[in-house]
């Protein structure tokens, strides 16, 4: 092969497409993508989004790194799974999908107030504190994302399912102060501090 | 009785079909003994359903009518029709084939004269039409069938409208005593040329095949917009028979997707594009046809013909794979999908929706009656283990006709070449 030859496959070779082969839950299906659309028009969400999943694939391929990490499509995903039933090479689009918004969230690239962004770190923290879910605590977590007095307002809205709940024993009022957990949350946290070792050692470096 | 004079020296073709009936008849051309099995009561296959041929838009029937003629001048060529090779045992130079013949019902006294069809009452879908129109319970397949020879449908045998067929026939060429048969003949080699089958449009669920009227497949569209077909020549909405200009084509129906055919079929992109000139020649300038397309396959000489439609006013090309088809205002099928061109995301109503479905083998990968490489599309490969059979156009690969024919005569020169060795054997 020449030289020039060799220096315009170099221009088309980029670097972000081997990063998310590498670094992505799913990554290297990407380049498997023969950009039909038909994930994008079976997405029930589609028309919410910045990006639907064929183009992602195709920024990815186009090495638009910061767009594609910056994203708030893959945010978007409610896991419905209509893309993977059709996509003709059978990519597991979902799980494409959720491995870059990790990923975008590792390397800290989340887009400012996402709200399910948010949410899904709300959730990993309450669990983490009990290795349980405190259901309430969770949900006035949520309604008080926004700040206090948005937080008031979501509660009164909300309250007569509250209310409901508490009757029916589907929340408990005392679970708001500690609340219930598993025996060793010591051990669950040292579990997952172990399993967050070997996946950070498991990343590779692009620069 | 049927009987079959061949030797180990004789190739059988199964399947009549423009592959089987090339294969049989360059075979039998150079002088070997050959004997053609097809289980259709006529020849001809589904070119003899296609209305027009690309890239020439000529009519298939022109070279059925040519081959045919051969057929009937070569004393070397014996066609069985209403036959299945049900087993085939041995190994290259001798086998044994076993073929189940089915009741006709009718034999070579017939002049094709129609009178049995007058008197037959019961109707049937006409399976030449794909259900489209109905046939009588005796009928003759098409207007150029070979043999050309009524046939009698296994249902009304035993009712009163045989009894009736029988009585009208002038020429006594109606037996109601006919029976099923089995038959064993020696050959030598064997052309395997069994064809295509189009895929069940209905597996592709959110296409709503068998929800919605006005969305049909590509071979029904084909018999429509033939005049002999089951409108006349007219392109119409099938829910209420309204002339339909605005039509979508939906590329790889079924085809490269891993849901349904793993392979990409080939015809269907040069099909869709042929059928569009039926539409703007039927419409002009009120036709409007939109094909939706992952990428157009149009290779060699064909790349003319999509850049001449590509030109036309009024056809558009949409890239995507339609996503899904809902139903709109007056029956209309509704297109939903985004346009990865710009990724705009559409829903359009069309009058009708046309399915450019895919091609399958048409025998079942289990349902083979000897042991063949079968690749993972269903299709033969060519491999040691075949020993003296060899697949021919679709049975092979999914071909247009051009490609099934250069197939069948390449198989038709290797079971040649089986036959010399076994008559050199023998001296």
């Amino acid at each position: 092969m020449s030289e020039t030859n060799k220096a315009t496959i170099e221009q088309y070779r980029n670097s972000f497409l081997s990063e998310v082969e590498a670094n992505v839950e799913e990554g290297e299906w990407v380049k498997m993508c023969m950009q039909c659309g038909v994930c994008s028009g079976s997405c029930p969400l589609g028309k919410h989004w910045a990006h639907p999943p064929q183009e992602i694939f195709m920024m990815i391929r186009a090495g638009k790194r910061d767009e594609v990490l910056a994203s708030d499509s893959m945010w978007m995903c409610t896991s419905c799974y209509n893309c993977v039933v059709r996509c003709p090479r059978q990519l597991p689009i979902t799980h494409i999908m959720h491995g870059l918004a990790t990923y975008a969230k590792k390397l800290g690239l989340v887009p400012q107030n996402q709200p399910t962004a948010k949410f899904a770190e709300i959730f990993w923290n309450n669990m983490m504190k009990k290795g349980r879910v405190n259901e309430l605590k969770l949900g006035l977590s949520l309604y008080f994302k926004d700040g206090f007095g948005a937080g008031i307002k979501e509660s009164l809205r909300n309250k007569d399912l509250g209310m409901k709940m508490m009757k029916a024993k589907r929340m408990a009022a005392s679970e708001f102060f500690g609340g219930h957990g598993v025996k060793d949350i010591g051990g669950v946290q040292k579990m997952i501090q172990k399993a967050q070792e070997i996946e950070d050692a498991r990343m590779k470096k692009f620069d | 009785m049927t009987e079959v004079v061949a030797t180990n020296q004789t190739i059988l073709v199964v399947g009549g079909g423009i592959s089987g009936m090339t294969a049989a008849l360059e075979a039998a051309e150079t002088g070997a003994q050959v004997v053609l099995v097809e289980k259709r009561p006529y020849l001809g296959g589904r070119v003899s359903q296609l209305y027009k041929y690309f890239p020439k838009l000529c009519h298939p029937t022109c070279g059925l009518e040519i081959n045919q003629r051969r057929a009937k001048m070569n004393p070397n060529l014996t066609i069985v029709t209403g036959a299945e090779v049900s087993k085939l045992e041995g190994e290259a130079g001798d086998y044994t084939a076993t073929v189940k013949l089915s009741p006709t019902w009718v034999n070579d006294n017939c002049t094709a004269c129609g009178d049995c069809a007058k008197v037959v009452e019961a109707e049937f879908d006409d399976e030449y039409n794909y259900g489209m129109s109905k046939r009588k319970g005796a009928y003759l397949p098409h207007v150029m069938a070979h043999p050309m020879k009524y046939v009698l449908d296994p249902a009304i045998i035993g009712t009163d409208d045989a009894q009736k067929a029988k009585d009208a026939c002038k020429y006594d060429a109606i037996d109601l005593g006919d029976e099923a048969q089995e038959i064993q003949f020696p050959v030598g080699a064997v052309v395997w040329a069994t064809g295509w089958k189009p895929y069940d449009a209905a597996k592709i669920q959110p296409y709503g095949y068998d929800r919605f009227e006005n969305v049909i497949t590509n071979v029904e569209f084909e018999r429509m917009a033939d005049p002999k077909g089951p409108t006349g020549g007219k392109i119409l909405r099938p829910s209420d028979s309204k002339e339909a200009k605005n039509v979508a084509f939906i590329q790889c129906a079924g085809s490269r997707d891993r849901n349904h055919l793993y392979h990409c079929s080939r015809i269907c992109c040069m099909a869709s594009l042929k059928q569009t000139h039926y539409v703007v020649d039927a419409y002009g300038d009120d036709a409007d046809v939109s094909i939706y397309y992952i990428d157009i396959r149009t290779i060699d000489r064909f790349e003319d013909f999509y850049t001449k439609v590509q030109a036309m006013d009024n056809v558009k090309f949409i890239k995507s794979k339609v996503a899904s088809v809902t139903l709109g205002e007056n029956d209309n099928p509704c297109l939903n999908g985004v346009d990865t061109e710009g990724y705009h995301r559409y829903a359009t109503e069309h009058d009708l929706v046309v399915l450019a479905t895919g091609m399958e083998p048409s025998v079942s990968v289990d349902s083979f009656p000897v042991d063949v490489e079968i690749n993972r599309e269903g299709f033969i490969e060519p491999a040691e283990k075949n020993g003296g059979i060899f697949a021919a156009g679709c049975a092979s690969d999914a071909l247009d006709v051009n490609r099934a024919v250069q197939s069948a005569t390449g198989a038709a020169l290797k079971a040649i070449q089986v036959v010399n060795r076994v008559a050199r054997a023998e001296g």
